[in-house]
């Protein structure tokens, strides 16, 4: 089992608060991503979870019990870290068993989970290696093979997939979301990439100076985002935010239009505008539109597949209406 | 771009490291040398290199006037004292340092080596003065408590400089794996810091060895390590160099063989963090 309750949570470091009082429950079995921007205090409030960190007030429940004053390891919680942490010193063997040997498994029931775990992860072939002999993805397979032998309450990821290069974070992210649906076990996972936010999420949590902006599910956020931030951080390329008068006329301080809700045409629209960065992506082509009517900042618009639109080119843009999402003086969605 | 090294350039490289090598090299290689020649080759005008009359008669005089032997021990016992000495205490306050920093540690760390740069004449009274009141002159404990200050502070510098490579995140791993701070130490740190620690003993002994203010002020005969041996040699009836020469070799061979056995060590020690 892993229900982690948070309540009225807050942290301090000195003078500054990084973490206002905070609230926050995760189901048990969930995939709950922290998503912000760097500094944000997604790290920080993970590390509290993982009792890395004390709490400067409220309380931290994991199934029901009160677990704030617990030290890390007695919180049945798993880590990974960002750099691996592995120990360079010791096999993957003898990584991936240290925790066991911690916790006095005996050793059959090490060798047997051992054996499971490499299995899983495709490591049988390393398991006498030392981590320096491994890549960039191996050592990270390495960390959540220590964390899985442990059975832990909960995994959680800090992190995990930066330090990998893109292709094979792609490859990582499948593997990670995989072996939840396998273990079923909660998996609190912490990113500045809202593309792993929202592919891997049951819920995502966005973070901004350490207040939760929202919580709720990828589709939830992207399509009914709370608040101005929230429009701005999730999907990408980024919705397009336009004040002023385009904004007042539909009752609001600022309206948000996401790409693909915008048609692209050489003959009629609402808005005219001239064409400047085009980004062709094959499947799709992003036009970077400069209109007089709207601002400064260049609307960003996605059109399928080619369409044959030049640097310079005058266009006209229909925004989409049923999909425009409105924001009073105080950022909030109305 | 990584930068072009052509093979002549390689060559100079080769030559002038060589070069210089050799350079430092050249009076202990001289003083080994002369320590095999007679009184007279040893002076002579213009000097000899190779071609001299063999003779391991210094080395026969020495042993029998003075007693190699006790020198050596309390050479072994005061080296080898302060520096396990030095890293019983050193350890914790570099562990904490690293670990647990306080805003003031880097002032402290700063502090403890300016008292390097205070000349040692400075306070030879006081500590003159306390030793005789404390009877420590002239004995062993005395220089092991002495040196081990002296050094003190490299050890903590060096130490600290290695815990501080060791990335905090491994640690924290080994905590939530479930690791008591005394399972931490054991299974992580320590292992993980034995290079540092290693090269940290080396060079403090090597330091210890060869230090001579301290050990020529505070002794007389019974503590007087190697370099009172030496010392013993060089003026009393007039300079006889092959002698002094072979003195001098018999009280460095240790440490120089010491050194060359952990060489890789040591130099792996004093660039550690240096590069990648």
């Amino acid at each position: 089992m892993g229900r982690i309750t948070l309540d009225k949570v807050r942290k301090a470091f000195g003078d500054i608060e990084v973490i206002p009082p905070l609230d926050l429950t995760i189901e048990d079995g969930e995939f709950v991503v922290f998503v912000g921007p760097s500094g944000c205090g997604k790290s920080t409030l993970l590390r509290l979870i993982a009792g890395l960190e004390d709490v400067s007030g409220g309380q931290i429940r994991i199934d029901r019990e009160d677990a704030t004053e617990l030290p890390p390891a007695k919180r049945g919680l798993a880590m990974v870290f960002q750099s691996y942490a592995l120990y360079p010193h010791m096999s993957v063997r003898k990584n991936i068993a240290f925790p066991m040997k911690m916790a006095g498994v005996p050793h059959d029931e090490q060798e047997r989970r051992i054996a499971s775990a490499a299995k899983a992860l495709n490591l049988t072939d390393y398991l006498d290696r030392k981590p320096g002999q491994l890549s960039g993805g191996q050592r990270q397979r390495v960390a959540i093979g220590r964390a899985i032998v442990r059975e832990p309450a909960a995994f959680l990821f800090d992190e995990p997939l930066s330090n990998l290069d893109a292709a094979l974070r792609v490859g990582m992210r499948l593997e990670i979301s995989e072996l939840h649906k396998r273990l079923a076990t909660t998996m609190i996972y912490v990113t500045h990439d809202q593309v792993e936010a929202m592919t891997m999420a049951d819920k995502i949590v966005v973070l901004q100076a350490g207040r939760i902006e929202q919580v709720g599910t990828p589709l939830e956020l992207y399509n009914t985002p709370r608040n101005k931030f929230v429009a701005g951080f999730i999907g990408s390329p980024k919705m397009n935010l336009i004040e002023g008068d385009a904004a007042t006329q539909h009752g609001a301080t600022t309206i948000g239009i996401r790409p693909e809700h915008i048609g692209i045409s050489a003959e009629s629209g609402l808005w005219e505008g001239v064409v400047g960065v085009s980004e062709h992506l094959g499947s799709d082509t992003f036009f970077h539109v400069k209109v007089e009517a709207v601002g400064a900042e260049p609307l960003t618009v996605r059109a399928s597949g080619e369409v044959s639109l030049k640097y310079g080119d005058r266009v006209f843009l229909s925004p989409d209406m049923k999909n425009l999402h409105k924001f009073g003086a105080d950022g909030l969605r109305i | 771009m990584a930068r072009a090294v052509t093979r002549n350039r390689k060559i100079i490289n080769t030559a002038v490291a060589w070069g210089i090598g050799l350079l430092i090299f050249f009076p202990i290689f001289w003083t080994i040398l002369t320590s095999f020649k007679t009184e007279a080759t040893a002076i002579a005008d213009p000097p000899v290199l190779f071609n001299f009359h063999w003779t391991l008669e210094n080395y026969s005089v020495v042993m029998e006037r003075s007693n190699y032997g006790r020198f050596l021990t309390n050479s072994i016992i005061i080296a080898g004292g302060s520096t396990i000495l030095g890293i019983i205490i050193a350890v914790p306050a570099a562990w904490s340092m690293a670990f647990v920093p306080s805003p003031r540690t880097k002032d402290i760390l700063l502090w403890m080596l300016s008292t390097k740069m205070l000349p040692a004449v400075g306070v030879l009274y006081p500590i003159y003065l306390m030793f005789i009141r404390m009877g420590l002159l002239d004995t062993r404990l005395g220089l092991v408590i002495v040196l081990m200050l002296i050094n003190l502070p490299i050890i903590v510098w060096m130490l600290y400089t290695y815990f501080k490579e060791i990335p905090g995140e491994i640690l924290e791993a080994a905590r939530m794996d479930g690791a008591s701070l005394k399972e931490e130490l054991i299974y992580i740190l320590t292992p993980m810091a034995i290079p540092g620690i290693a090269s940290t003993l080396l060079l403090n002994v090597i330091l210890a060895w060869n230090e001579a203010f301290w050990t020529l002020n505070l002794t007389a005969a019974k503590a007087a390590p190697l370099t009172a041996f030496i010392a013993s040699y060089s003026s009393p009836e007039g300079l006889f160099y092959a002698k002094l020469s072979a003195a001098s070799t018999m009280a460095i061979a240790p440490i120089l063989i010491l050194g060359w056995f952990s060489q890789k060590q040591l130099v792996s020690g004093l660039t550690f963090g240096a590069v990648k």
